[in-house]
């Protein structure tokens, strides 16, 4: 998509469009990656319910993968993560390791 | 029909607010606009305006008020000086990149330290490029009949800006002057239906304010911000034209004083030129001929008019009431030598640094400036370029 020319920016940047950050894919401000770990899950749901972006998937009521397009890295997801008998299933890693 | 009344500035810009009724006010107090905002108030307790009435901790916190209250569809405003002002300044910005035209009274006064609370503009020319539109005032019939314009101006749907409407603390604020008042509903009526541009109240049209705009795209919403401002003047003039017909006063973009065949003059913001106007008759009287400049519209400023008035000038002195603290010219003189700068035959430029502080400028001092001016326009050469006046040394 070509970009905008000032005169076609909105007044006040104001946006009227519902839903529009999905255009905006954030995961390249990256420095760590949350890596899960599917036998450490006990589907507590945490980290969807914690992201602060929508980097969490779900499908059919249970953990899917993360969509890296909307992760900045922010470990919420990771912190809040209670494991199982103390192994947890997001682990963050540092990127291009 | 219009009353005759001997009111204060600060009574009048309240009255102006009264008139124009509108639906959300926030504000801290501050000398010298604190009795502003104390009469102001007085209306919201006795029932004579609609406004709900927010009060906060701070300025900072005044002016978010106002952001999210004129965001949410409201006609807003606020009244502040000098460290309100400043205290302001984050939010100024957002306002004005946010497009909401919200009105304030400002109460020009010294910014600290040392602490002063009387009139000078240092707080407005901080404030001079921070988006926002300026209107200057003389007395306090120029700060009632801006507010009431300053509405019209910014809510047009054209311009979307914040405007603030400026007067001298104290000499203005607190003097009372004889004026004229319009009828509550011709001020209604003149201003208007307010009419909003994306309420975030409007929930069948959800929007989101204040969103993070990087490099790819900041600079086209700047560029699009100075468009907008390009257009402010001739709203200016034409809701000046407008507000002739229910006043018959008359407003420009600045005023001009025996100008027209002037050979020297003066540049002058608010109360001081009244006082430079009476010492220009007594010049004239001795058959020299001296003139004035009083800018109204300040931000944006209007250089290429500016400059088509004064270039016919020998010499002009711009006094300023705010300084730049020998780092600079004082900011009047720096947009008045951008407006001359074009012309390959301009006038001699100096500049005075006046009245700090709440300083008196007296008939004396510009005697003083006009005959170093006459001097100047006689020889061609300029003495200083820069020097306070009315200071001990």
């Amino acid at each position: 998509m070509k970009p905008k020319g000032w005169k076609e920016v909105a007044p006040g940047a104001v946006i009227t469009e519902a839903g529009s950050a999905l255009k905006f894919k954030t995961g390249s401000w990256r420095a760590f990656k949350p890596k899960w770990i599917e036998e450490n899950c006990i589907q507590c749901m945490f980290c969807w319910i914690y992201c602060p972006d929508m980097a969490v998937k779900a499908k059919d009521g249970k953990r899917a993968e993360f969509d890296y397009d909307y992760c900045k890295g922010c470990g919420i997801c990771a912190l809040e993560c209670p494991g199982k008998k103390g192994n947890k299933a997001i682990v963050m890693e540092e990127e291009g390791k | 029909m219009p009353k005759i009344v001997a009111v204060t500035g600060n009574e009048a810009v309240a009255e102006a607010f009264r008139q124009v009724n509108p639906d959300v006010c926030a504000a801290y107090p501050i000398t010298p606009s604190t009795d502003l905002m104390q009469r102001f108030a007085s209306f919201v307790n006795n029932g004579k305006v609609k406004t709900e009435m927010i009060l906060v901790e701070s300025e900072h916190s005044a002016m978010s008020a106002c952001i999210g209250a004129s965001a949410a569809g409201g006609r807003v405003i606020t009244a502040t000086s000098s460290q309100g002002l400043a205290l302001m300044w984050e939010e100024l910005f957002i306002a004005s990149g946010t497009r909401l035209p919200i009105v304030l009274g400002l109460v020009n006064r010294a910014l600290s330290a040392p602490l002063n609370i009387h009139g000078d503009h240092s707080d407005g020319m901080g404030a001079r490029d921070c988006g926002w539109i300026q209107l200057w005032s003389e007395n306090g019939q120029e700060a009632y009949d801006n507010t009431i314009q300053a509405f019209r101006i910014a809510e047009h749907m054209d311009i979307r800006l914040p405007a603030m409407t400026c007067m001298d603390g104290f000499i203005i604020s607190h003097s009372i002057e004889r004026m004229e008042y319009l009828d509550d509903e011709a001020v209604k009526n003149f201003a208007g239906e307010f009419r909003t541009l994306n309420p975030l109240l409007d929930i069948e049209h959800p929007v989101s304010y204040g969103p993070l705009i990087l490099p790819d795209y900041y600079m086209e919403f700047r560029r699009a911000h100075a468009e907008v401002m390009s257009k402010v003047s001739k709203v200016v003039l034409s809701v000046a034209k407008d507000f002739e017909k229910i006043s018959g006063r008359k407003y420009g973009l600045f005023e001009t004083y025996r100008l027209e065949d002037a050979e020297i003059a003066f540049v002058i913001l608010n109360s001081a030129a009244g006082t430079s106007k009476d010492v220009i008759d007594e010049f004239r009287n001795k058959g020299i001929k001296a003139g004035l400049l009083k800018p109204r519209l300040y931000r944006p400023f209007p250089y290429e008019e500016v400059g088509e008035a004064l270039k016919h000038l020998k010499a002009v002195c711009v006094l300023d009431r705010a300084d730049a603290f020998g780092a600079s010219y004082g900011p009047l003189y720096i947009d008045i030598a951008a407006s001359l700068y074009p012309y390959k035959e301009r006038p001699l430029l100096i500049n005075k640094i006046y009245g700090l502080g709440g300083r008196d400028y007296l008939p004396e001092h510009a005697e003083l400036v006009l005959n170093e001016l006459a001097e100047t326009a006689k020889t061609g050469k300029v003495k200083t370029f820069k020097e306070y006046i009315g200071v001990r040394e």
